[in-house]
């Protein structure tokens, strides 16, 4: 009995014993574990989201350019002088910078507002007096769409100066002049939706301009001849009748936030990828002079080269 | 001098940019300019040494045997862009946190804003209704605008001052793009900002807005000075005067471009449809200035008068 007993008793003791040891062994292997997550790039998580590693190479300096969807715009390396503020302003980068900020603050605006008359104006007087942050959010937008539309020309102004539509650059610029256009279009059929006194007879300036326009506009030349009236012509297209009211408001709404957005996004991505394509930022290239000018074939007329001019 | 008025238009939340590019905008002259006139200083001294240009570092900037000509994106460009985004992002931070955008009345039909400008952007355009019936200044001018620009690069034939900043080598490009973007746009701009008042009638700066002024402007038609009276009559003088136009400020302008020396050497490399294309946008160009002399000095109102449209 007594032995039974103490078998008994040591085969708790065992059982404890042993649970211990698991316990144990356990405890190491869990801590291990957190040992092993410590190198966070070692994890199938990391590796299933960076694909290549990380060190302090060369190459990985450059991998993790390449490899990364929103940096490949990139190329893992530009000429040392193309990174000078002094060449190109940084005016093309801060439009796009402005674009993603407006099309985050716009998002945010559209929980709040609907673009139904009475009601437009009103969200906007909620979302000044009672969403948090919403006058700045408000004010972020407008003012970054007005900044936009000065780096946007200010952009073209030193690609300009750079001489940057020169061959083989010719498309991009006309690519950038489209871009311009839809950037003003943008911040134009966004000017309509508070739909307070500023933006309505703005839009009604405009849209004049609409009915005037010749052949498609009925007061324009050769309209009425062409049987435009107010209810056909393009400004009746534009506003959805032929004044400015609720259809104008959603027309608006629609090219301000789907419409436009998505063709800008489509003329950006071609930008981008002929910035590449033309062989990255065209400068600060060397100088050229005038004596390494070549003819062109075209013609049998070569002038004599006279030396001196400019 | 009513400083309440100039201070009422400046400080208007919407003209704020134009105010910033007043300043923007001649300093980023002068940065490019500057850079412009050091390379024009390299030009002329590899020009005048042929030797030395065989040789030379064709840059104004520091290059240093042993330097490679690439860097890597990561950290030398990335570490740019992040500061601008957060300089920007500051900017616009203090921008939005001082200025509230501006919220007028609701849209009320019936109540007509005096003067009922465009957004400022626009206000070249609105400016030139002054000179141009709407759809002229509206839509033709406008999309001749955009034309013109995507056109540049298939116009000029210039191959020099490609990638750098230079103003010998691009004398005429860089003046008449100056004077498209300064002088035709940003210039009508600020006219249509700060000068327009009720009725779209000037106003100097420090001027009172006066609703109730009139102003008594006898504008008269070009044909009329002759005693044309008949509708065809009109509209035939009318045409021989603009084609009269095109084909006398086409010749002057063949006869400063094509004159001499380098200019020549590039009028040579043009097709005719590229320069008689050159030639048609900058004649349009000269246009709007032409007919703000034409009105200011002489009164007249339209050159070209049909009973379609008039010019
Ligand atoms: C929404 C508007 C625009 C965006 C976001 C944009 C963006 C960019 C960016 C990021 C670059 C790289 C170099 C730089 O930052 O300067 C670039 C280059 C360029 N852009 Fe734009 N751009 C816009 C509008 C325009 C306009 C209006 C034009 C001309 C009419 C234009 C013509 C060009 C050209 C020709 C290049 C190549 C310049 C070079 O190689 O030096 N872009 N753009």
């Amino acid at each position: 009995m007594a032995d039974e007993k103490q078998n008994g008793k040591g085969g708790l003791i065992g059982v404890l014993e042993k649970v211990k040891g698991d316990t144990k062994d356990l405890k190491n292997r869990a801590l291990d574990e957190i040992q092993s997550y410590k190198d966070v790039d070692k994890t199938q998580l990391y590796k299933s989201v960076f694909r290549v590693k990380h060190d302090e190479s060369q190459r990985s300096r450059a991998l993790g350019i390449l490899t990364n969807v929103f940096l490949h715009l990139h190329p893992a390396k530009i000429n040392r002088d193309a990174v000078r503020y002094s060449y190109t302003w940084g005016m093309g980068g801060i439009s796009f910078y402005l674009f993603v900020v407006l099309t985050f603050t716009g998002v945010l605006l559209m929980f709040y507002y609907h673009p139904t008359k009475g009601q437009a104006y009103r969200d906007i007087m909620y979302l000044e007096a009672d969403v948090p942050f919403g006058t700045l959010l408000r004010n972020m937008h407008r003012w970054a769409a007005h900044l936009m539309v000065i780096t946007v020309w200010l952009h073209m102004f030193r690609v300009f100066l750079t001489g940057s539509y020169k061959k083989p650059r010719e498309f991009n610029w006309v690519v950038g002049v489209v871009l311009m256009l839809l950037t003003l279009l943008l911040s134009f059929t966004g000017y309509l939706l508070p739909d307070d006194q500023l933006g309505f007879w703005a839009v009604t300036v405009g849209t004049t301009m609409a009915m005037n326009t010749p052949l498609l506009g009925y007061a324009g030349p050769f309209g009425a001849q062409l049987g435009m009236n107010q209810f056909n012509d393009v400004r009746f297209a534009l506003l959805g009748g032929s004044i400015v009211d609720a259809n104008a408001l959603l027309r608006s709404y629609i090219w301000h936030c789907i419409g436009i957005p998505i063709l800008i996004s489509i003329f950006m991505a071609v930008h981008f990828w002929r910035v590449r394509k033309d062989g990255g930022i065209s400068g600060p290239s060397p100088v050229m002079l005038e004596s390494e000018i070549k003819e062109l074939k075209r013609g049998a007329v070569v002038a004599p080269m006279k030396s001196g001019g400019r | 001098m009513d400083w309440h008025q100039i201070w009422d238009i400046v400080s208007t939340p919407d003209n704020i940019p134009i105010v910033a590019l007043f300043f923007l905008v001649p300093f980023y002259t002068w940065y490019a300019f500057r850079q412009g006139r050091a390379n024009d200083r390299l030009i002329a001294q590899l020009e005048a040494d042929p030797e030395a240009a065989k040789t030379h570092h064709r840059k104004t900037l520091p290059f240093k045997e042993g330097w490679t000509r690439e860097v890597h994106v990561w950290p030398y460009l990335l570490r740019i862009e992040f500061l601008a985004a957060i300089i920007v992002t500051v900017i616009l931070m203090v921008w939005s946190i001082t200025l509230n955008a501006p919220l007028e009345e609701p849209a009320n039909p019936n109540l007509t804003m005096n003067p009922a400008k465009a957004p400022w952007y626009f206000l070249g355009l609105q400016e030139m209704l002054v000179y141009f019936d709407p759809w002229m200044a509206g839509v033709v001018l406008p999309s001749l605008i955009l034309v013109g620009l995507a056109a540049i690069p298939f116009m000029d034939e210039n191959p020099l001052g490609s990638g750098y900043y230079t103003l010998k080598q691009r004398k005429w490009s860089i003046t008449a793009f100056c004077f498209g973007f300064m002088v035709l746009w940003l210039a009508m701009i600020f006219i249509g900002t700060f000068i327009r008042g009720p009725g779209w009638m000037w106003f100097w700066p420090g001027q009172t807005w006066d609703h109730s002024r009139v102003i008594f402007e006898v504008n008269r038609d070009l044909p009329d000075l002759f005693h044309i009276t008949s509708a065809w009559g009109k509209g035939i003088f009318g045409a021989v005067v603009v084609a009269a136009y095109y084909g006398i400020a086409g010749w002057l302008l063949h006869k400063v471009i094509a004159r001499k020396g380098f200019n020549q050497r590039i009028y040579k490399r043009m097709s005719m449809l590229q320069y008689l294309i050159m030639q048609f946008f900058l004649i349009t160009m000269l246009l709007l200035p032409l007919k703000m002399i034409i009105r200011h000095a002489f009164r007249i109102k339209y050159i070209w008068i049909t009973p379609w449209f008039n010019i």
